[in-house]
């Protein structure tokens, strides 16, 4: 019986099947949750499954590669979901247009602020060059930041764990955060959340409704690519 | 059908930005390329918007799903950053909490400048 047992859980535990199961249907169980506890902050969807999975994953004695090999089909949707952002974002363009000065003043403040306040931090901490390199890019998208880590001498392993912590954090606290500075307008809370937690707070900000995930599709793109423009001259004036 | 169309639409861009990511060689992901595509292509031809407007609503509603094995790696790996948790979850938490206020308070003071402005005329 037992060896029966370990016997299905060795053939289960090599296919694609059995973590890609596991992975819909924990977040779906997650997202329920949230749900119902009127979408508490701490319920986060993304928080609640990736912690339950790490767990099943340690008990499991499984280690991350083969649970990657189920996962990878979810995670493969990431590419075309980006490319998809360009579609409200095209519905919305006359509007779009008419804010064009919040967009730009608000892209180039809160980019400035996501960079330096990392890097500031770190450094009045104590923190290495190398520590502050990793942490400079981590409000955009892992793809981005990795590239921008490697090209200032940053660790981009590191980067990329501290991308989708920062991710996570604004996922949780986005949304309290913003009724405590009674912020109401849409359009800048998924602008914000977005600029600060890239892919992630856009997710968040489609939660919250179309408008929001609209701009927040928008800060994706834009400070990703200012990001990457940034980070190496403010560094090097920083450092040198 | 639909879901079809929509998802070869949306990998044929994704490709199309790969290959200009590549041939730029700039740090853009090419799905960031793809996106900027899209958009032109949408503006010229607002019926292929149309078309792709249900299926993508559907993928973006759940785009939280897509970052779960990313996040799940990132559980797995916390306990490599214990040597430095402490000046890291300042900086990370701190900044964020930083770039969040100031984003958001820009956005709105800029877009009342606007307001009050267009109201002025």
């Amino acid at each position: 019986m037992n060896t029966n047992v370990s016997k299905l859980w060795i053939y289960l535990s090599t296919t694609p099947l059995l973590w890609l199961a596991a992975t819909l249907s924990i977040y779906w169980l997650a997202d329920r949750i949230f749900l119902l506890s009127r979408r508490f902050p701490l319920a986060n969807p993304v928080l609640l499954s990736a912690i339950v999975l790490g767990a099943l994953l340690k008990f499991s004695d499984t280690r991350y590669q083969p649970y990657f090999q189920g996962a990878q089909f979810v995670h493969f949707m990431l590419g075309p979901a980006t490319v998809a952002l360009a579609v409200p974002l095209v519905g919305e363009v006359q509007e779009l247009r008419r804010r064009a000065l919040p967009v730009t003043l608000a892209l180039i403040a809160g980019s400035l602020t996501a960079i330096m306040s990392a890097v500031g931090i770190a450094w009045a901490m104590g923190a290495s060059t190398t520590i502050q390199a990793s942490l400079a890019p981590k409000s955009v998208t892992t793809p981005i930041a990795m590239g921008i880590s490697k090209a200032v001498g940053g660790i981009p392993a590191l980067t990329a764990v501290l991308v989708i912590l920062t991710g996570i954090i604004v996922a949780v606290i986005a949304q309290p955060w913003f009724n405590t500075l009674r912020i109401r307008d849409d359009a800048a809370r998924g602008f914000a959340s977005s600029l600060a937690g890239h892919g992630i707070g856009t997710a968040r900000a489609f939660q919250a409704g179309r408008r929001a995930g609209t701009y927040a599709g928008l800060a994706l793109a834009l400070n990703g690519v200012l990001t990457a423009v940034l980070v190496p001259y403010l560094l090097a004036l920083w450092l040198h | 059908m639909l879901i079809l169309f929509t998802l070869s639409v949306l990998l044929l861009f994704q490709l199309a930005g790969e290959v200009a990511a590549r041939g730029l060689s700039l740090p853009i992901p090419g799905p960031v390329f793809g996106l900027v595509f899209l958009a032109l292509a949408g503006m010229l031809r607002l019926s292929l918007r149309r078309a792709l407007e249900q299926t993508s609503t559907t993928l973006l509603d759940h785009l939280s799903l897509l970052f779960l094995p990313a996040a799940v790696g990132v559980i797995r790996f916390l306990p490599l950053l214990a040597r430095d948790g402490l000046t890291l979850a300042a900086a990370v938490l701190g900044s964020t909490l930083l770039a969040l206020t100031v984003t958001a308070l820009v956005f709105v003071a800029a877009s009342r400048f606007l307001t009050d402005n267009g109201e002025a005329q």
